[in-house]
């Protein structure tokens, strides 16, 4: 057994650097490398650059020149990835360490501070993907698109990899040093500023810290805060409640501009609850009826039996009106007959289903909206029912924006001698009008943390490199309470500090270990006897069990919620929308490729924001000249051809830049998008773009919102004046991944009624699509009904595994996860902005969004996730000259990358257009972080080589590799694949269980069960190439009142 | 074309009727042809060095092309998903669609026994065997990874892999490189005879060993023109097939697939009558000048002209009548896809390629009909321009516009093509261009024994029709 230790002389080397400094940290290198000393001591290291010398003098430029890795490696400059502690090889194989077999660790994420329980599979000691973990209840073995981008933010090699001060670099005991003299007193000029926190240890320590520093004060600031959520149960109950929602008991539930099918808190439980009662079958008794109100379109809204477009600043009113119909307070007046005569019939709905209906306010609607809504659970009665209150789950809920400006107003009186910022980048996402950039130059010192050196540590006197939460010891808690212990699953990349050992700084423990720390609270808090057992277990399920937040049963001041005003709206107020960007979130994803490239559900936008408005509001707004004007509708035109025109037209005004702005706000330039559905008279605004501190990926992508995102108009604005509106007449090219609207009448989406679906049967839709194809009813068994001359290929996989995939229209909820779990299990590359302009974009998977239904105003949207669906009669087989994609013998079509030449024919010839061509080397293969995040069981591919799905062929490999073994050590010749063993990453990613993957040989297989259905149905099934992926149409559960309720 | 048109040798003779002018003779068609590339290196005309220079400027533009294009990755085109194919097989078919009139001229009407063609075929052949050259090298540039190109072959090898034969890509390596070798040496064995002429005529040292070798001792022996013929016909009868074949294969590069707007079963028929087409608008172009230049109008008559028009003309409708059948299968077929790519054509995004097709490849060449057109070289020089332009958006029609729009509309695309497409595009007329200047300044253009013989035959005729006293008198004589 070899081991190696620093060499002492390096050890010296770096003492001598130590007590130096900037530029003289840099000459004395210089003298350093110039010392005969130094020079041998290189040599002896490296022998192999040196004796590139030879025996020549060298000078000191060229000698430094050959010498710059040589530097590096000798730990100078601190880029390594192994810590500096002995290391050894294996000499006897410790247990669970397979070389080639990857571990799995459960551990978790957050995202705006709430946790998502994740299993992270680590080949080899690097963690290469996250997965949901099944126990977590914030999870069940999904996760959302930010979860699977966090693999790639820890190997950002743009993030922070130093101690900065003043942009020098220091030491950590330098920081220490320079901190600690600060630490006296009561704390008087200490302040903490922290994103929303729900770890329970860090929570802990804070209030350790406020116990040592009684004038210490901790401030929370988020920009994507849920203030509102707070301010609307204190109006309501007069405390702060958690409210929490039980979608399975929900017959009826109504959004009142709630997102809850997008990532925030409790997504996935939701999303999942949800999407179970909509998976119908001919044998349902019932299904789920959900009603949305909304400015923005969503992809709540898509999923919408009905949807009600309704600016943001008058869903007040409609709520308000909604809670007198049921007989809380008086109807608001000024609501549009349109959205009377929704309210009129929704309430009937709800009236019906009093205690199995919901009601849900979104974040971004003002604290009376969530009043109202929780005085209409009551009045509905689905209070302990389908809304369950708890305890407050973040460590202390607080009113960002008046924690920020009490902080802002400290500093400017000079009164703050330390800030220490905790994550976050208030720097780039406070509001414009806090000035926040000002106030903290007035700050005696500002320590910020964090992962990047963003926007907000440039301002900072001292940065310090955040750890990842996969390099960390930490703990979090999810939507409803769940405590998690975070466990690192490397070493830190680039030595980042936990925000732990950051306090224990402050705490006047310098030296304390993030892992101490974690454990220390959990054995106080678990007060379990045998504590080993209650951390292994902890850290082996990855939740802590019985830390759900309590239940609670507030008391509703109905007289103070009856009270509350609401603006009264008008019919022509312009309003301004913020929102959290699909992609970026708050900004905080700016710098990670997977989730920049990522269609936005919807728009299908990429690399940018924009302003997104209904056309005709476009139209009116900006002088665009589409035919809008005077009510005029270009879209309803007798003609069929010009109405195409004018689609083409409307569509070509996208990219328009103009000039938003509203009375107290400066003043921003943004291209626009047309976005049917979108409110009239509503303009929206995604958040987190225009980064010039993010990184490679991020800097100066798309354009800075929060200037003009004012404290006292967090999520929207009404009452924008016209004069403020303004054409500039420049075009800005927006890149979307999908340009064309509608389907062009071709039987793509599937949709049904659940009524007809009941009393017809499931195999209506299928055969009113038949009649309307061919004039007649032609439904049938074998190729979706479709007569052939070709022969059956069941026969061909008779005895074996036929790999299949079902996907059901009805759960999936366009939420984008898939792709991005497909892209990290993949190694699929990003490609950029001008890449995907030309059509480029290399995700195998991807979610067409179709618009359907008579109006733009509100038309039906639809989202069908489309990868390779494995043709049985595969079409790009026979036209490629080299077999290089060729069938296996369980039926799966497998592109050989490397017999592919490139010809790209058989992209041509795929009717799905699923295939991915590498046009140029788009996978980075210098980045040394980036190729440490690959999958090992995924070839990388390069330049000028097809690819597409392969039904995550490793993984199919690994369980067939499995199965084979377990059979082997039985005794038997025959494996065994059971379903359920093989998981492709898009299914073990779906937060609502949409999609489905097996042998559709096993007749008890999820997939066989869901292919018998009379609603599945295949993708151009008259071309008659059988895919293995089918899909289930959708089935939509319109209210029989609404007039378009029999499409 | 079937009726050999007897040379009308009246003392002013209609040029517009005769293949033949009077006044040749054996001596002065040795001479007059066989003497352009044996000019001094240093007499050579500053007409050619001139056109030789924009052209090797041009070939210079191909090699840059093709080396960034190795270096950076077929990414430099403007090619997407779904337009995997644009330019370089637009530029494929287009090219390989010219060389048709070549071996339609050299194999088929030899094997007609159409004595007009003498005077154009070796030049035909020539414009064949470097657009086949310029054709060739895109299948090959295409390739995402071209050093592979390879292993579309069927060759053993250690990886024990065939070509996928099933693929119209594989039959496609068969066909033009049976197509590209038969052209050569068609084209080499023809050149023989002249190459001893060159031989015997040459004053210069090195002309005369160069040429002596070339010859490969011809003497003209009874015995070497019995083999000669022998050789001739039988390669004659090589070509024939290919004529038909090559362009027929080519279009199963598109009929065998299922997109819509290439899954068309007429194609086979239609892309040969096209290249046919295109072929004799390029042999029109370049003759006409050439003619001119080098003082030929002797041999290349007004009336050759003529009958290029025809053929143009007649293939010409043949294409327009294939452009009216995908109309009508689109409509009467009933499938959704193909009555969409109908009305993307007449109206989509790139519907300027489908109307400017229609005009430049159905009305522009009616005025043909008419025999003062025909025999107008102006005339047909702008007709042949825009018949070659035509064709070229043919295939963009059929390639990228059925592309751009298949089944799913969320994958639909638009393709622009960009500097690197348009610079290979134009860097493949320098090598065209290139070859061909060469192939007139060094290789008699004009197949001299063959005029000897036809020179012969038409003397022969004439004097028939003198004794049977029909009109005109024999001043064609030899001597």
């Amino acid at each position: 057994m070899t081991s190696h230790t620093p060499n002492p002389d390096l050890e010296t080397v770096r003492e001598q650097l130590r007590n130096t400094h900037g530029k003289d940290y840099w000459r004395s290198l210089d003298q350093l490398a110039d010392t005969p000393a130094f020079r041998e001591l290189l040599e002896r290291e490296f022998p192999r650059g040196a004796a590139e010398l030879g025996d020549n003098p060298v000078s000191r430029r060229t000698f430094l020149k050959l010498m710059g890795a040589s530097l590096a490696l000798a730990g100078v400059t601190g880029c390594t990835f192994m810590p500096p502690e002995q290391i050894a090889p294996f000499d006897r194989q410790p247990m669970n360490r397979i070389p080639g077999i990857p571990n799995y660790f459960a551990t978790a994420v957050t995202l705006g501070g709430y946790a998502t329980g994740v299993i992270v599979r680590s080949n080899d000691g690097r963690p290469t993907k996250i997965e949901g973990n099944p126990v977590h209840p914030a999870s069940w073995g999904a996760t959302d698109i930010f979860a699977q981008g966090d693999i790639l933010t820890m190997y950002d090699p743009d993030r922070s990899q130093q101690i900065l001060q003043q942009g020098e670099v220091r030491s950590w005991d330098e920081f220490v040093a320079a901190v600690t003299p600060l630490l006296t007193g009561t704390g008087a000029g200490l302040r903490i500023l922290t994103p929303t926190i729900t770890s329970p240890t860090l929570a802990q320590q804070l209030a350790d810290l406020q116990v040592r520093f009684p004038q210490c004060r901790w401030y929370q600031y988020e920009p994507l805060n849920r203030d509102n959520v707070y301010e609307g149960s204190r109006l309501a109950f007069g405390e702060d409640v958690a409210t929490r929602y039980d979608f399975s008991k929900a017959d009826v539930v109504v959004a009142l501009d709630a997102d809850f099918l997008a990532p925030g808190p409790g997504f996935i439980a939701y999303a999942r609850a949800f999407a179970d009662a909509r998976k119908v079958t001919k044998e349902s008794e019932k299904m789920n009826r959900l009603y949305v109100v909304e400015a923005t379109p969503s992809t709540t809204g898509a999923t919408a039996d009905h949807r009600l477009p309704l600016q943001a600043g008058h869903i007040a009113a409609f709520a308000k009106s909604l809670a007198a119909g049921l007989g809380v307070g008086s109807p608001a007046s000024g609501l549009s007959p349109q959205a009377s005569d929704f309210l009129t019939k929704l309430l009937a709905d709800l009236q019906a289903h009093r205690g199995s209906s919901l009601v849900i306010a979104g974040d971004q609607q003002p604290p009376v909206v969530h009043a109202l809504a929780h005085a209409i659970n009551e009045a509905l009665g689905n209070v302990g029912e389908t809304v369950i209150y708890t305890e407050p789950v973040v460590a202390r809920p607080a009113n960002h924006i008046s924690d920020l400006a009490n902080l802002i107003r400290e500093l400017n009186s000079e009164s703050v001698d330390l800030l220490v910022i905790l994550g976050g980048n208030p720097a780039f996402d406070a509001p414009g009008d806090l000035r926040l950039a000002d106030a903290l130059r007035r700050a005696g010192m500002v320590v910020h943390h964090g992962l990047f050196v963003d926007e907000t540590a440039q301002l900072a006197t001292w940065h310090v490199p955040a750890a990842h939460s996969l390099e960390s010891w930490s703990d979090a808690r999810a939507f409803d309470g769940t405590a998690s212990i975070i466990q690192p699953l490397i070493e830190p990349l680039y030595r980042g500090k936990t925000a732990h050992e950051l306090l224990a700084v402050l705490l006047g423990l310098p030296d304390a270990r993030p892992r101490d720390l974690v454990r220390a609270y959990w054995q106080e808090q678990s007060g379990a006897a045998d504590f080993e057992r209650f951390w292994h277990e902890a850290l082996a399920s990855g939740i802590i069990p019985d830390t759900a937040a309590a239940p609670v049963t507030p008391t509703l001041n109905s007289g103070a919620v009856t009270a509350a005003d609401v603006p009264t709206p008008g019919s022509d107020d312009i309003e301004l929308v913020f929102r959290p960007d699909a992609g970026l979130y708050d900004g905080t994803y700016a710098n990670n490729g997977w989730l920049m490239e990522l269609p936005r559900p919807i728009s299908q936008l990429v690399w940018d924001n924009a302003a997104l408005m209904s056309p005709s509001t476009a139209d009116r707004l900006f002088n665009l000249g589409l035919g809008f004007a005077n009510g005029g509708n270009p879209l309803a035109h007798p003609d069929p051809k010009q109405r195409e025109i004018n689609l083409e037209r409307i569509t070509a005004a996208n990219g328009t830049v103009v000039s938003i702005a509203y009375e107290g706000s400066g003043r921003i330039e943004l291209p626009i998008w047309l976005t049917p559905g979108h409110a009239d008279n509503s303009i929206t605004v995604m958040l987190g773009y225009g980064r010039s501190a993010a990184g490679r990926v991020g800097n100066g992508v798309g354009v800075n919102a929060y200037p003009i995102r004012l404290s006292n108009a967090l999520w929207f604005v009404t009452g924008l004046s016209r004069g403020n509106l303004r054409n500039l007449n420049r075009r800005y090219q927006l890149v979307s991944t999908q340009n064309h609207w509608t389907m062009e009448g071709r039987d793509l989406y599937r949709v049904g009624v659940f009524d007809r679906f009941k009393t017809e049967g499931p195999e209506y839709i299928k055969k009113e699509v038949y009649q309307r194809e061919y004039g007649k009813d032609v439904a049938g068994p074998g190729t979706d009904g479709y007569l052939s001359l070709q022969t059956n290929q069941d026969s061909i996989y008779e005895g074996r595994n036929a790999w299949a995939m079902t996907i059901n229209l009805n759960a999936c909820i366009g939420c984008n996860a898939c792709i991005a779990a497909c892209q990290a299990e993949n190694n699929i590359p990003v490609v950029g902005k001008d890449q995907v302009a030309v059509g480029r974009e290399m995700q195998w998977l991807r979610i067409d969004r179709y618009y359907a239904g008579a109006n733009l105003d509100n038309p039906s949207t639809y989202f069908k996730p489309v990868g390779c669906v494995q043709c049985e009669r595969a079409p790009c087989e026979v036209v490629c000259p080299v077999a290089a994609t060729v069938h296996d013998y369980e039926g799966l079509n497998n592109m050989v990358y490397n017999r592919c030449v490139g010809t790209k024919y058989c992209s041509n010839n795929c009717p799905f257009k699923v295939r991915r061509f590498n046009f140029f080397q788009y996978t980075d293969l210098s980045t040394e972080s980036l190729q440490l995040q690959r999958n090992p069981e995924v070839t990388v591919r390069n330049r000028g080589v097809m690819e597409k799905c392969s039904y995550c062929i490793q993984r199919i490999s690994a369980a067939r590799i499995a199965a084979k073994k377990a059979a082997v050590q039985a005794g038997r010749v025959d494996y065994v694949i059971n379903d359920g063993d093989i998981v492709t990453a898009c299914e073990a990613v779906c937060p609502t269980q949409a999609i489905v993957f097996g042998d559709k040989n096993d007749e008890q297989s999820r997939v066989a069960k869901w292919k018998k259905e009379k609603h599945n149905y295949y993708l151009l099934g008259l071309l008659n190439v059988t895919p293995r992926t089918t899909y289930l149409a959708r089935v939509r559960n319109p209210n029989s009142e609404f007039p378009e309720a029999e499409s | 074309m079937a009726q050999a048109q007897p040379i009308r040798t009246s003392p002013q003779p209609d040029p517009g009727e005769s293949y033949l002018l009077e006044g040749e003779t054996y001596a002065s068609m040795s001479s007059k042809i066989g003497d352009v590339p044996l000019v001094s290196p240093l007499q050579t005309s500053r007409g050619w060095l001139v056109g030789f220079t924009i052209s090797f400027i041009l070939l210079m533009v191909y090699f840059v092309s093709i080396g960034w294009l190795f270096i950076k990755g077929v990414g430099i085109w403007g090619i997407n998903i779904p337009v995997g194919w644009a330019m370089d097989i637009i530029n494929f078919v287009w090219w390989i669609g010219i060389g048709h009139a070549g071996t339609l001229i050299s194999a088929i009407l030899l094997l007609l026994n159409q004595g007009w063609r003498n005077s154009i075929n070796r030049f035909a052949e020539a414009m064949t065997l470097f657009a086949v050259a310029c054709a060739g090298m895109y299948p090959i540039l295409h390739l995402g990874r071209p050093w592979l190109f390879y292993w579309l072959m069927p060759y053993p090898n250690t990886m024990g892999m065939w070509p996928q034969f099933r693929s119209a890509l594989a039959w496609d390596v068969f066909a033009i490189s049976t197509y590209a070798s038969v052209s050569l040496v068609f084209w080499l064995v023809g050149l023989i005879p002249d190459f001893a002429t060159l031989r015997d005529r040459a004053k210069n040292i090195w002309a005369k060993r160069i040429y002596g070798v070339a010859a490969l001792g011809w003497r003209g022996s009874a015995r070497h023109w019995h083999r000669y013929e022998m050789a001739s016909l039988l390669l004659a009868g090589l070509s024939t097939p290919l004529v038909v074949s090559v362009h027929s294969i080519i279009s199963l590069d598109f009929a065998i697939s299922q997109v819509p707007g290439w899954q068309v079963t007429i194609f086979p028929p239609y892309f040969v009558a096209g290249a046919v087409f295109a072929g004799f608008a390029m042999v029109i172009l370049l003759m006409a000048p050439v003619r001119k230049w080098y003082g030929f109008e002797n041999y290349i008559t007004i009336r050759h002209f003529d009958v290029m028009a025809k053929v143009m003309l007649a293939t010409g409708m043949v294409v327009v009548y294939g452009y009216f059948m995908e109309v009508w299968a689109a409509l009467y077929g009933g499938s959704t896809y193909e009555e969409y790519l109908l009305y993307n054509r007449l109206y989509g995004p790139s519907a300027w390629a489908y109307w400017g097709l229609l005009f430049c490849n159905a009305v522009a060449i009616q005025p043909l009909w008419f025999k003062q057109v025909r025999q107008s070289i102006p005339a047909l020089i702008v007709i042949s321009l825009i018949v070659s332009v035509g064709m070229w958006l043919e295939r963009y029609v059929i390639i990228v516009i059925s592309l751009e729009r298949d089944f799913l509309p969320s994958s639909w695309g638009q393709y622009n093509p960009t500097f690197w497409d348009w610079s290979l595009y134009l860097g493949s007329f320098g090598l065209f261009f290139t070859l061909l200047f060469l192939f007139v300044r060094v290789l008699p253009m004009i197949n001299i024994f063959e005029m000897r013989m036809f020179l012969h035959q038409e003397q022969q005729r004439m004097n028939r029709k003198k004794h049977h006293g029909e009109a005109g008198h024999g001043g064609a004589t030899a001597d």
